[in-house]
């Protein structure tokens, strides 16, 4: 039986109350990318600079949960100025953590991260997890996974939009 | 029709109509279950159950066909069902019930069969701020296909229809699709003198009374209705059954909604003859389980009454108001009018800034089964300017120990978020 505190770790709750990275950039030059979560109307809107496959700032706008926000302001605290292929990885091993109930619940908004099938082993991704490793308690509460990972199918898609699909 | 406020909560209604609903004993994380969702879907008596099992039991058979004795019962039950849920809404004749798959069916039926015969380019219809998406989607995906207008009427800061505007709404238009009772407010809207409004119009009026007909007697003449729809599964029935009225004529006027078995009087290779009304709206093999379900669902609440079910739940509401508030103070927001008597027993609120996903996952760790979301009300909650309400509902098996139960874990909340 899952308790509150394997959810709602101070971390999680510290970025929920502290949100980094919070704010809008603005697009052009910026890239925008939006979640939704259709069943609960949490919201999450990117904007992000890139230069040379860098991503070299990211901030985090909407609105939602404490697990979506301060799932999305430790992404953006994790993958601010590293290359789009460094955060691929990221993105798969954090898909790989996350996505350990994920397929047993379908519904929509994964569609970002079909190529999760190669995801890496989860115990080889925590390794560079770090911080995000938190979020972890988030599979033992299946309807929440959606909420951590909200900002990430986000992130994706605009990744693939600016540069192209991996 | 109205019921009044009673002081205290006791009343006809007391604990042992909780005891009659068997999945309301059992515990959730070892703590007795608080079943505050019954707006979403309502809980069933085992009187339902049991008659549910007993069909499956005694005389499971297609209905409508076969001449053996098991059949005929068959047929018999589920038309003694239609003949019960007539009664229950006061309808004229129990041909002027349909049984559909849900509320959402229902209201499909109405645009697509109607809708698509009457609703043009020139046309529109008016609909409210605060309708489900059940009473929304269907007229945007007829209106894409027929291009008609569709006008909104708004809402009042405290959730109740602004009706300042409404003759010049409903001026040259063909429908007028309205809640008897938001889902999400709990405000009880005005619909005899809104379908008076319609009429005068020249305009019909469609009634979702999904949240309705479980709560408050209901008679369908009375209101002024020309479509009403309402589902099973939020009236201590089964889900899988939901229910079209409609006055007899226009059953009679409109186009099948769906082909197939059961709705035909004959089929030759150049075409088909529809069947009779309401026949003709139900093809194929019904659910005739959950319409048995159903059947009972409705005389189990005419046991109990339906002006007691309404004087519980208008008591339980202003508790539960009270309550919260007192508890609570500013940490509380409470959507909706603040008099129990306008309103039903759905208390939509805000609890100081902290997201309803999160506090519907604290209460349910104390068992307290809350919504929490847009509660397919999108429009609704771009007009109160949130993304999601947290959504306590009450029933007739709702006592004052729930209500107090959900103060308490709000403290959890609170506490956890360092309120």
């Amino acid at each position: 039986m899952a308790g509150l505190e394997d959810l709602y770790r101070e971390i999680i709750l510290d970025h929920y109350r502290n949100p980094r990275n919070r704010g809008e950039l603005e697009c052009p030059p910026a890239h925008r990318s939006e979640g939704f979560n259709p069943l609960c109307g949490d919201e999450v809107v990117l904007t992000f600079e890139m230069d040379g496959g860098v991503v070299t700032d990211l901030r985090v706008g909407g609105y939602g949960c404490s697990i979506s926000q301060a799932s999305a302001s430790m992404m953006s605290a994790a993958v601010i100025g590293k290359s789009v292929d460094e955060i691929r990885d990221l993105t798969r091993a954090f898909k790989a953590m996350m996505s350990i109930h994920e397929e047993s619940i379908g519904g929509d908004g994964s569609e970002a991260f079909d190529g999760a099938s190669d995801a890496v082993d989860a115990n080889d991704g925590a390794l560079r997890l770090g911080d995000l490793e938190a979020l972890r308690g988030v599979v033992k509460f299946p309807v929440r996974i959606k909420c951590a990972t909200l900002g990430w199918n986000a992130l994706v898609t605009g990744l693939d939009e600016t540069v192209g699909a991996s | 029709m109205s019921a009044a406020a009673g002081s205290a909560i006791d009343g006809p209604i007391d604990a042992t109509v909780k005891a009659q609903f068997p999945l309301l004993q059992r515990t959730v994380h070892d703590r007795p279950i608080v079943y505050l969702d019954s707006a979403a879907s309502s809980q069933k008596p085992a009187a339902v159950l049991d008659a549910m099992d007993d069909y499956y039991r005694t005389i499971n058979a297609n209905v409508h066909r076969g001449a053996y004795e098991i059949a005929a019962a068959a047929t018999e039950e589920m038309e003694r069902a239609r003949a019960d849920v007539a009664r229950f809404i006061g309808a004229l004749s129990a041909d002027e019930i349909v049984f559909t798959k849900n509320a959402t069916e229902a209201m499909n039926l109405v645009a697509r069969s109607w809708g698509g015969s009457q609703l043009g380019p020139t046309d529109a219809i008016v609909l409210t701020e605060m309708e489900h998406h059940a009473n929304i989607v269907p007229w945007h995906i007829l209106a894409a296909e027929r291009g008609f207008e569709i006008r909104w009427i708004p809402i009042t800061h405290d959730g109740c229809l602004d009706l300042t505007d409404l003759d010049r709404l409903l001026d040259g238009a063909k429908l007028l699709s309205v809640t008897a009772m938001s889902n999400v407010l709990g405000t009880l809207n005005p619909i005899p003198a809104l379908a008076a409004a319609a009429h005068d119009a020249g305009a019909l009026i469609s009634v979702d009374a999904s949240q309705y007909v479980p709560h408050l007697p209901t008679d369908v003449s009375a209101m002024g209705a020309d479509f009403m729809v309402f589902t099973g599964h939020k009236m201590c029935g089964p889900t899988g059954v939901g229910v079209l009225w409609a006055r007899s004529e226009l059953l009679e006027a409109m186009p099948p909604f769906l082909g197939g078995g059961e709705m035909i009087l004959d089929v030759t290779k150049d075409g088909f003859r529809p069947n009779t009304v309401p026949h003709k709206f139900e093809a194929g093999t019904p659910p005739i389980a959950e319409i048995v379900g159903l059947g009972a669902a409705v005389r189990y609440l005419e046991g109990l009454g339906m002006e007691a079910v309404r004087a519980h739940e208008v008591s339980l509401t202003g508790y539960a108001l009270r309550t919260l508030t007192d508890r609570h103070g500013d940490d509380i927001t409470i959507h909706g009018p603040s008099e129990p008597a306008q309103r039903g027993g759905v208390l939509s609120f805000l609890f100081r800034d902290v997201h309803p996903h999160d506090i519907s996952q604290v209460l349910d760790q104390s068992g307290v089964c809350v919504r929490a979301g847009h509660h397919c009300a999108k429009p609704l909650m771009a007009c109160l300017g949130v993304g999601a309400t947290t959504r306590a509902s009450l029933y007739v098996y709702n006592d004052a120990s729930d209500v107090d139960s959900l103060a308490d874990a709000l403290d959890e909340v609170g506490a956890l978020f360092g309120l």
